[in-house]
C-alpha cells in the first residue's frame, strides 16, 4: 500500500487506500454507537466498509474490567473490503481495560487514542495494570503512536453551560472522541448530526449536547498542537457500482432476503422462531416488519420453532426458521418430517461454536455435517452458505426459490461472524431479484379424477395443496407414503423407490446451481483454495497477496454445498493440490474427499475467531512449498 | 363431495382408510362421534385439518375425509399452532394421546393452551402407552403393572384438567368414550368455543390397560362414581339421585340426599364460568377403588372463558400497521435510510 502525502495549509493530509479502526471502552461507554455513527458516515462519504461488533456475553460486566469491555470493529477503504481488518490501525481505547484486552490486535506503529481520564489509579487496577504500570507512562506504548486526549475533561468543559447534569453530560463523551477520529480522518460530520437530531427528536437538550460534543470533537482536532507532527488522513471514496445503498447486517439481510421472497412469490412470511444467540435478530428483525404481513411466532422451544413453520408451510404461507447449532439439533426430526412431507421450509443457521452450548458469542463453520447428514433415514436437504453480510440476503432469497420451486426444506447457513458484521448493500430493484413460482393444486369437482398428493412433474417435484381448496382434501404424514397416492405404506419396494425419489429429487435443484467459477486466480495450476461461507473475504484477501506475491494459486468459494455446482469436479481436477480453510475441525474436505475421490489439503480454526488473511497466506506459501 | 350448499353427514367425513385400530378400542367410538359432530356443525370438508402427533390416536387424521397432517411424537400442538396462525380461516382439530400431549409434548401443550388459539385438541386418555405396546404413560396409576413397571408404576399421576386450567385453559371438558351423544354434545360445543378447547376422553384400550375406566363406565358403578356436570344444575350423583356436592368453604363434600338434614338447595351449583370451582373439580381426582370417602369423577364441561385468541390478536396487529398501507417490496429492500453513488 503506497500512502501518499498531500501538504496542505497547516496540516499535511496523508491518503490511505484502507483504514481498520476499533473503537473499545466499557460497555456502557456507547461504543457500539460511535462505531456505527463512523460506519454511517465512510458509507455514506462513499467508502466500501465491513464492520464487527464485538461485545462481552454477560449483559452487564463490572464496568473497567476486561470483562467489560465493548468493541466496535470496522475497515472502510477506496477499493472493495472484505473483512473488518485482521489486525486494526488505529484504537479508540476509552480506558484502561480496552487498551489492554485490544492492544494485541492493534498493527505495529498504529495509532492511540486515549481518553487519559479512563487510566486514574481506580481505572488502571480494575484492569490489572498494577499501580506503577501506567502503558501510558510506562513506555509499553513506545512502539505506537499515542494521542493522549482528557475526553471527560474536555466535554465536560465544552457542555458546561448546556444545564444539563455531570452524568448525562459524560455520557457524551462518546461523540467527542467520533468528531475528533472525523477530523483526524477528514470525514464530514453532517451525516451524524442529521442521525442525532432524528435519534433525540423527543429529547432536544440532548440532541444539542451531542452535536456540541461531536463538534467540540472536531474543533479540538485543529486546534490542539497534538496532530501537527502526524497530519490527517484521507481515505479516497471506493469506486463502487453507482445505485443507491443501505447498511446491513448479515442477519438483517436474511431476515429481509425471506420477506422479499415472500412478498415475491405472493405468500405470506411465516417465521416460528426461538431466540438464540447470535441468530435472534433474525426474528427481531422480522418481529418488526408486519407492515409487510410477516407473521413471527415466538415458540417456546425450537421444537416448536420448526413445527409451528411446518404447519404454516401446510396451509400455504412461506415458512422459514431461524437458529443456531443447538437449536438445528433439536429441528432435526422436524426436519426429517418436512422431507417426509415435501413441503417448503426455509431453516436459516446462524452457526456458532460447539459442541452443546459451546462458544455461543463465537463465529464457527461446524454445522456443515449437521446441515448435511442430522436427521435419521436418508433425508437430503439442500444447503446454500452465505459468503458475506450481503450476501445473507441472497442466500436467504435463493433458499426460499428452492424451498417453493421444490418443496422441500432448504437449510441456509450464515454465522455468528457474518450475521453481526455489516457492510454496503446496493438495494436491488425488484424486478432484478428472481421469481419464485409456486406451483399449486388446483380446486378439482367430484367428477375428475381423485387427487394423487405425491404425483411429481418432470422435476420429480409434487404440487403444493392449500387447505380449504375443495376436492383436494388428502392426508399425509411422516410414515412412509405410497407413490402417487400419498397413502401410507410399508411395502419395501415403495419404500425404496420413495427414497430414490426423494433424493433425486434434492440432486436436480443442481439445474438452479449455477456452475462454480473461480473467483481469483489461474483456471488451472498449483494450488486452489476451496472455500465456503464466511471465509471468503480472508481467504480473498489472502489469495490476492499471495498472487501479488508470484505465488501460483486460486481462489473458488462455494455458496451451494448440497448440491454442489456440476462442474466442481472438473475444477477440482485442475490444479495439483486443493487447500481447505475451515473454521471447524475438517468437515468440508471430508464431504470433498468422499465425493470426488481427492486428497485435499485441510486447515482448521476453532478458536471462535474468524481466520485473518495472514494465517491462509502463509498456509498457501507452506502448501506450494511442500509440492 | 358436491358443489351445493347441502349439509354433509358423518358418511361425508369418512375416508378411504380403514382404521387399524383393535377391535373394542375407544378410539372407535371417538372418531364416529368426532364425524357426527363435524356434520352438526356443518363443517365443509375442505376447511377441516386434523393435525396429529405419533400414537395409536394420533391415526385419527387418516380416517377422515378432511385434510390432516400426521406429524411426530408430541408436536401436534405446535404444528396446528403454526397452521392456525397462518390460517385463521382453517377449522384446526388436533387429535393426541395422553404420551403424545402430556409427556413428550407437555411443553407444547401449556404453552398452546395459554395461547389460546381457535383450535379443538381432542385428548385420548387411555392411561397408557398404545403404540409401543404397553408402557406406563404420565396418567397411569400409582401401581398398575405394565412392561416398564413389572413392580408396578411408582410414578405420580398427572391430572390433567388441573394442568390445562392450571396453564390457562378457555375450555375445559372430559367425557368417557362409552358416552356417545354426551360426547358428540361436547365436541359441537367445545367447536363452537373460539379459543383452545380441551376436551379429555376416557379412553379403553383393551389391549394394554383394559378397564383402566371401568370403574366409572361400568353400568353397576357409573352412578356412584361420576359426576355430570349440568350448567346452572346442582351437583347431583349416585343411583337414585340420592348424592350431592356440597361446599363447604372451599372444602367439597358428598352429601346424603336422604339425610333431611340436606337439601337439593344446599348442593353446589354448576357454573362453567367459575373458575375457583373449575379447579375445585378438577382436583376430584379419587381413586374410588382405593378411597372409600371419594369424590366422583366430573364429567362434561368444566370451565368456559372468553378470551381473545392468539391469531384474532396477531392479525389485528398486522391489520393496524397496514392501514395507513401495506409494505412494498421497494420500502423494504431500501429500509430506513440510505445513501446514493453516483
Ligand atoms: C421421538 C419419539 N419418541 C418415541 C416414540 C415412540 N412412541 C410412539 S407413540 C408413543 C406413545 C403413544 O402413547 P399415547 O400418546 O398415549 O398414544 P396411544 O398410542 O396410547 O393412543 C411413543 C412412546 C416416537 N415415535 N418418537
Ligand atoms: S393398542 Fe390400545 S389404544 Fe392402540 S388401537 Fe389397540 S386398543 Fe386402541
Amino acid at each position: 500500500m503506497s500512502d501518499q502525502i498531500i501538504l496542505n495549509n497547516e496540516n499535511m493530509v496523508t491518503s490511505k487506500t484502507s483504514v481498520s479502526v476499533l473503537f473499545a471502552g466499557d460497555s456502557g461507554d456507547g461504543m457500539q454507537l460511535t462505531g456505527t455513527q463512523f460506519a454511517n458516515t465512510v458509507a455514506v462519504y462513499g467508502s466500501d466498509l465491513n464492520t464487527f461488533p464485538n461485545f462481552p456475553s454477560e449483559i452487564r460486566a463490572p464496568a473497567g474490567t476486561i470483562s467489560g469491555v465493548s468493541g466496535f470493529q470496522l475497515q472502510f477503504g477506496s477499493k472493495a473490503v472484505y473483512t473488518p481488518g485482521a489486525k486494526f490501525d488505529v484504537m479508540v481505547a476509552m480506558n484502561a481495560a480496552a487498551l489492554k484486552a485490544n492492544l494485541k490486535n492493534l498493527h505495529h506503529g498504529g495509532i492511540i487514542l486515549a481518553n487519559t481520564d479512563g487510566f486514574d489509579a481506580k481505572n488502571l487496577k480494575l484492569a490489572g495494570y498494577g499501580e506503577e504500570n501506567n502503558p501510558l507512562e510506562d513506555g509499553t506504548l513506545n512502539d505506537y503512536t499515542v494521542f493522549e486526549i482528557p475526553v471527560v475533561t474536555l466535554t465536560r468543559k465544552a457542555l458546561v453551560d448546556t444545564g444539563l447534569s455531570t452524568k448525562n453530560i459524560d455520557r457524551c463523551k462518546n461523540m467527542f472522541v467520533l468528531g475528533t477520529l472525523y477530523w483526524l480522518y477528514s470525514l464530514p460530520i453532517d451525516t451524524t448530526i442529521e442521525t442525532l437530531k432524528t435519534k433525540f427528536k423527543k429529547k432536544a437538550d440532548v440532541a444539542e449536547a451531542n452535536i456540541k460534543a461531536v463538534k467540540a470533537g472536531y474543533n479540538f482536532g485543529d486546534e490542539t498542537e497534538m496532530f501537527s507532527q502526524h497530519g490527517r488522513f484521507s481515505v479516497d471514496p471506493a469506486n463502487k457500482k453507482p445505485g443507491v445503498y443501505r447498511r446491513v447486517t448479515g442477519n438483517e439481510a436474511s431476515a429481509i432476503g425471506l420477506t422479499a421472497a415472500a412478498k415475491k412469490a405472493g405468500l405470506e412470511l411465516f417465521l416460528g422462531s426461538y431466540p438464540i444467540t447470535p441468530a435472534s435478530e433474525i426474528l427481531q428483525t422480522l418481529s418488526g416488519l408486519k407492515k409487510w404481513g410477516v407473521k413471527t411466532f415466538q415458540a417456546e422451544d425450537e421444537i416448536a420453532g420448526v413445527l409451528t413453520s411446518i404447519g404454516a408451510s401446510y396451509g400455504g404461507a412461506l415458512a422459514a426458521t431461524n437458529t443456531s447449532g443447538p437449536g438445528l439439533a433439536l429441528k432435526a426430526e422436524g426436519l426429517g418430517l418436512a422431507v417426509m412431507l415435501e413441503i417448503p421450509l426455509v431453516v436459516v443457521n446462524v452457526q456458532r461454536g460447539g459442541p452443546s452450548t459451546g462458544l455461543p458469542t463465537k463465529p464457527e463453520q461446524s454445522d456443515l455435517f449437521i446441515s448435511m447428514f442430522g436427521r435419521h433415514g436418508d433425508a437430503p436437504v439442500p444447503i446454500i452458505a452465505a459468503t458475506s453480510p450481503v450476501d445473507c440476503f441472497y442466500t436467504a432469497y435463493e433458499a426460499a426459490k428452492i424451498a417453493v420451486e421444490y418443496m422441500t426444506p432448504v437449510i441456509c447457513l450464515t454465522d455468528g461472524y457474518l450475521g453481526l458484521s455489516s457492510e454496503p448493500m446496493l438495494i436491488p430493484a425488484p424486478d432484478d431479484l428472481a421469481d419464485i413460482t409456486p406451483k399449486y393444486v388446483k380446486e378439482r369437482k367430484p367428477e375428475d379424477p381423485p387427487y394423487l398428493p405425491y404425483k411429481r412433474d418432470e422435476k420429480g417435484v409434487r404440487e403444493w395443496a392449500i387447505p380449504g381448496t375443495k376436492g383436494l382434501e388428502h392426508r399425509i404424514g411422516g410414515l412412509e407414503k405410497q407413490h402417487e397416492t400419498g397413502h401410507v405404506s410399508h411395502d419395501p419396494e415403495n419404500h425404496a423407490l420413495m427414497t430414490k425419489l426423494r433424493a433425486e429429487k434434492i440432486e436436480r435443484v443442481i439445474d438452479l446451481v449455477p456452475d462454480q467459477t473461480i473467483d481469483n486466480g489461474p483456471e488451472q495450476g498449483d494450488l486452489l483454495v476451496l472455500g465456503w461461507g464466511s471465509t471468503y473475504g480472508a481467504i480473498k484477501i489472502a489469495v490476492e497477496q499471495a498472487l501479488a506475491g508470484g505465488c501460483n494459486v486460486a481462489h473458488a468459494h462455494l455458496r451451494y454445498l448440497n448440491p454442489f455446482p456440476k462442474n466442481l469436479g472438473e475444477i477440482l481436477s485442475n490444479y495439483k493440490k486443493v487447500l481447505i480453510p475451515e473454521n471447524n475441525y475438517g468437515q468440508l474436505i471430508r464431504i470433498i474427499r468422499d465425493k470426488y475421490q481427492i486428497e485435499p489439503v485441510g486447515y482448521s480454526k476453532v478458536q471462535g475467531l474468524p481466520f485473518n488473511e495472514m494465517e491462509i497466506e502463509a498456509k498457501i506459501t507452506d502448501t506450494l512449498k511442500e509440492l | 363431495m358436491s358443489d351445493t350448499n347441502t349439509q354433509l353427514t358423518a358418511k361425508d367425513f369418512t375416508s378411504s382408510q380403514e382404521p387399524k385400530w383393535c377391535p373394542g378400542c375407544g378410539d372407535h367410538a371417538v372418531l364416529q362421534q368426532l364425524k357426527n359432530a363435524m356434520a352438526d356443525l356443518n363443517l365443509k370438508t375442505e376447511e377441516v385439518v386434523f393435525v396429529s402427533g405419533i400414537g395409536c390416536s394420533s391415526r385419527l387424521p387418516y380416517y377422515v375425509a378432511t385434510y390432516g397432517v400426521h406429524g411426530i411424537h408430541g408436536r401436534a400442538m405446535a404444528m396446528g399452532s403454526g397452521l392456525k396462525a397462518a390460517r385463521p380461516d382453517l377449522s384446526v382439530w388436533v387429535a393426541t394421546g395422553d404420551g403424545d400431549a402430556l409427556s413428550i409434548g407437555g411443553n407444547h401443550y401449556i404453552h398452546t393452551i395459554r395461547r389460546n388459539l381457535d383450535m379443538n385438541i381432542i385428548l385420548f386418555n387411555n392411561e397408557i402407552y398404545g403404540l409401543t405396546k404397553g408402557q406406563y404413560s404420565p396418567t397411569s396409576k400409582v401401581g398398575l403393572k405394565t412392561v416398564t413397571s413389572p413392580n408396578g408404576v411408582v410414578d405420580y399421576p398427572m391430572n390433567t384438567l388441573a394442568l390445562t386450567l392450571g396453564s390457562g385453559g378457555t375450555f375445559v371438558a372430559r367425557v368417557l368414550d362409552r358416552d356417545g351423544k354426551f360426547m358428540r354434545e361436547v365436541f359441537k360445543r367445545s367447536a363452537q368455543h373460539r379459543g383452545t378447547s380441551v376436551v379429555e376422553i376416557y379412553q379403553n384400550c383393551p389391549i394394554y390397560n383394559d378397564g383402566a375406566f371401568s370403574v366409572f363406565t361400568d353400568r353397576e358403578r357409573k352412578a356412584d362414581t361420576i359426576v355430570y356436570l349440568e350448567q346452572g344444575k346442582p351437583l347431583v350423583f349416585g343411583k337414585e339421585s340420592n348424592k350431592g356436592i356440597m361446599l363447604d368453604g372451599f372444602t367439597p363434600l358428598v352429601v346424603d340426599l336422604g339425610d333431611s338434614s340436606v337439601s337439593k338447595d344446599d348442593l353446589w351449583v354448576h357454573d362453567e364460568n367459575d373458575k375457583l370451582k373449575a379447579n375445585i373439580l378438577a382436583d376430584f381426582f379419587d381413586d374410588p377403588d382405593t378411597k372409600e370417602d371419594y369424590l366422583p369423577r366430573p364429567i362434561g364441561i368444566f370451565y368456559v372463558e372468553d378470551r381473545f385468541t392468539y391469531e384474532d390478536a396477531l392479525d389485528d396487529q398486522i391489520a393496524q400497521l397496514q392501514s395507513a398501507g401495506e409494505g412494498t417490496l421497494e420500502e423494504l429492500l431500501s429500509g430506513p435510510s440510505t445513501w446514493t453513488i453516483n
